[in-house]
């Protein structure tokens, strides 16, 4: 287990009693098998040259975005960050298109306008996923006020990493969202670094209690495995969903890249790495599903099954068309 | 009566210091009012002479009712003068002043459409610190008009949140030197978003600013940020002059698909014209005097202190047409470059920077698509230096109808 961080305590859950529903697992795990593959197979095409700018990959995170996407249903909206394409996934958006638009291609989700960091998918609730740090909460609150005066029941989450802690959209939202009462549910993905630089080096006090001050419910748990984030994204979009306003869950999680493409992670102790690999939630998933009776080979066949569907993305998003220059027209008439 | 304290309803008129007939200068008290706070000494926003008294010594009305009609006639206008210095229109149309223009946009737009919401710093229960507001949230209650914190992001981030998830927001930002807490969510956001989902979602935002000089509140909150954001494609910028196309344009913004910046100049609040209920389009100028010999081209209050130089120079025989661009993004070209084809001299008065304003703007598109009909072209802008808080330094920061006539007069007569 990682040495716990200074400034949060982890609530790591007893592992008791078998999970509820194997099958339903065994779907997240591939879906998180799916986000893995995805960045692993975005680094590469990066190197070769074929993705371009910058990307922010979200390797060891999958447990959160994939564990709260599952909690959502067809009311509720997402607004993502620019390492977003796991919250993307999670949310059902088209894998083909999310890689197209990587590439550049006429065909990718947005296309090819939005790029790595702003991909926006309105059809399959993700607000988009922003590139400023802390936009995503402030869309969020927006999208909690239309939800609410338009009494649908549903509910806005936001992802943000713990760098966003220190932005003022956080606090001016959290409160805006606390005395309004609306149905937000504010996710920090605490990868313990924001950019280059370890969050306790730059952050004053525990984040939760950031959210306690405003009198708002706050947890902090394990983001490393999927069936805690699921709990914890229950408990937060019921109480959000019945009216309590505002919810704040700080999920502990850790990339396992460097924060953007130019970024080799050396500000990491030795060792951090591969201890918290070894909370890889993928590992945690599987052996859990093991432990719980699963048998082993349909998990590597799903491994499997998705490598394969990967490769033929990559197949098919490089021979897809780039968007021919044009001109855009400024305004919606 | 004119409004004196945040709360009152109805002032005492305790003393004419002033008597019908009798001339009064800028700054000279006119009357002594008793409201509910205190006793104030009203001082003249104008040379004029005071035409009759409404209401005597003694006499309570209610806010907003007419005290006194005061007149202008005989005596010169003053430069600087505010235009609520002009005689009110008090004929047979009924007037309506700017602020109230403004609400009764927004009232309408409340009432015909319930996507649309208002909120924003103390314009719900207080009404607005400029007053614009009031009787909206008693009318559409707290869930369509609403006080927020003092959060400028969380303000802006909610605009842009909600009008991507269904409602049509507008949220006033008290003072435009404020704009730059919301510049995130405008230009990295809305500004974008319609673009990014390819045309599937636009951003029917409008944020409400209140802006511009004169009104003795210093550096930085007095500013004219309009160049601020005239970089920054898909956002429609909106700079009324009078109520009637404050009301008008103010209908057109909030109906508008698209996020619209709209800009009302805190010295126009007072004025008072008929609003005939006419509908204006975004992005349609006006020529508000026609003439031959020279354009001049305004917004907000720029566009009163042309009209009054352009008085001024009739008497030296220069026939000066004024256009109105209400519309500052994006900019009426037809409009400009008619005008200039008929008058052949242009000159942009912008209260605001010198330096990347949009009058700069203004002369790149003459150039572009009008050069064989310009014979000479400037602008007249502030000076490239912070707003002075001291009257008099303020007043000679501000563009004024003197100077604006006395330039043309000096261009002209150079040739």
């Amino acid at each position: 287990m990682p040495a716990p961080r200074a400034g949060v305590s982890a609530t790591t859950r007893v592992e008791s009693g078998p999970l509820d529903d194997l099958d339903l697992y065994v779907d997240l795990y591939r879906r998180m098998r799916l986000i893995r593959g995805f960045e692993e197979l975005v680094q590469s095409l990066f190197l070769r040259g074929e993705v371009y700018g910058t990307t922010h990959l979200c390797s060891g995170q999958e447990a959160v975005a994939v564990g709260f996407a599952s909690v959502l249903d067809e009311r509720d909206r997402v607004a993502a960050t620019y390492r977003g394409h796991g919250h993307a996934l999670a949310l059902g958006v088209d894998t083909q298109k999310l890689l197209d638009e990587m590439l550049g291609r006429a065909t990718g989700i947005n296309g090819g306008l939005a790029g790595s960091m702003n991909v926006t998918s309105p059809r399959d609730r993700l607000i988009g996923c922003f590139g400023i740090v802390g936009g995503s909460i402030a869309a969020a609150t927006g999208a909690a006020l239309a939800l609410a005066l338009r009494g649908t029941g549903g509910v806005a989450v936001a992802y943000f990493g713990d760098g966003a802690m220190n932005q003022g959209y956080f606090f001016e939202c959290l409160n805006f969202c606390k005395v309004q009462s609306l149905p937000v549910v504010l996710v920090c993905e605490n990868n313990g670094y924001g950019e280059y630089t370890a969050f306790e080096s730059v952050t004053a006090g525990p984040i939760r209690a950031r959210a306690e001050v405003m009198e708002v419910p706050a947890e902090t748990i394990d983001g490393m495995s999927i069936w805690n984030v699921r709990e914890a994204a229950a408990r937060a979009t019921e109480h959000a969903r019945g009216g309590g306003g505002p919810y704040f869950v700080e999920a502990i999680t850790y990339r396992f890249v460097g924060h953007s493409r130019s970024d080799s992670g050396k500000y990491r102790p030795p060792g951090e790495l591969d201890r918290w690999r070894e909370r890889d939630p993928l590992l945690v998933l599987r052996a859990r599903l093991e432990r719980d009776g699963m048998d082993a080979s349909r998990i590597d066949q799903v491994d499997a099954e998705v490598e394969a569907q990967l490769a033929e993305h990559e197949q098919r998003g490089l021979a897809a068309p780039f968007p021919e220059p044009r001109a855009f027209s400024e305004f919606k008439s | 009566m004119p409004r004196l304290s945040d709360s009152m309803e109805e002032g005492t008129i305790l003393q004419w210091l002033k008597q019908p007939g009798e001339p009064f200068a800028r700054g000279e008290p006119l009357v002594e009012i008793e409201t509910d706070k205190a006793t104030v000494v009203y001082e003249a926003e104008a040379d004029g002479v005071i035409a009759s008294v409404l209401v005597p010594d003694g006499g309570t009305v209610r806010l907003g009712d007419p005290i006194a009609t005061l007149s202008a006639e005989g005596v010169e206008p003053a430069s600087t003068a505010p235009p609520t210095a002009r005689p009110a229109a008090v004929a047979d149309g009924r007037t309506t002043d700017f602020r109230t223009a403004i609400r009764d946009a927004l009232d309408e737009a409340l009432a015909a459409d319930d996507r649309v919401v208002f909120f924003g710093e103390d314009v719900a229960v207080a009404g607005g610190v400029f007053a614009a507001t009031p009787g909206l949230f008693e009318k559409y209650g707290p869930t369509r008009v609403f006080d927020t914190p003092i959060s400028e992001l969380a303000l802006a981030g909610a605009a842009f949140g909600s009008a991507v998830s269904g409602l049509r927001p507008v949220v006033e930002i008290m003072f435009g030197d404020f704009l730059g807490l919301v510049m995130d969510s405008l230009v990295n956001q809305m500004s974008k978003y319609w673009f990014l989902t390819q045309g599937e979602v636009s951003v029917p935002v409008v944020i409400r600013s209140v802006v511009g000089g004169g009104g003795r509140f210093g550096a930085i909150h007095s500013q004219m940020p309009v160049s601020w954001f005239t970089g920054v494609p898909g956002v429609k910028i909106v700079a009324p002059s009078t109520p009637a196309d404050a009301k008008a344009l103010l209908r057109s913004a909030i109906e508008d698909d698209n996020p619209v910046l709209f800009f009302e100049h805190k010295r126009l609040y007072a004025l008072e014209s008929e609003v005939d209920g006419q509908r204006v389009p975004l992005g349609e100028a006006a020529v508000v005097r026609a003439g031959h010999d020279v354009t001049i081209v305004s917004a907000m209050r720029g566009v009163h202190e042309s009209l009054a130089a352009a008085e001024t120079l009739t008497a030296s025989g220069v026939d000066a047409e004024v256009v109105d661009l209400r519309t500052i993004r994006p900019l009426d070209r037809a409009t400009i470059l008619d005008s200039l084809a008929k008058t052949n001299r242009l000159v942009v008065v912008e209260e605001g920077p010198l330096t990347g304003g949009w009058a700069g703007e203004v002369l790149a598109l003459a150039t572009e698509g009008g050069l064989g009909d310009l014979d000479d072209a400037w602008r007249i802008a502030t000076p490239d230096s912070p707003i002075p808080y001291s009257p008099p330094l303020e007043d000679a920061h501000i563009p004024g109808a003197e100077r604006i006539a006395s330039e043309i007069l000096a261009r002209l007569g150079s040739r």
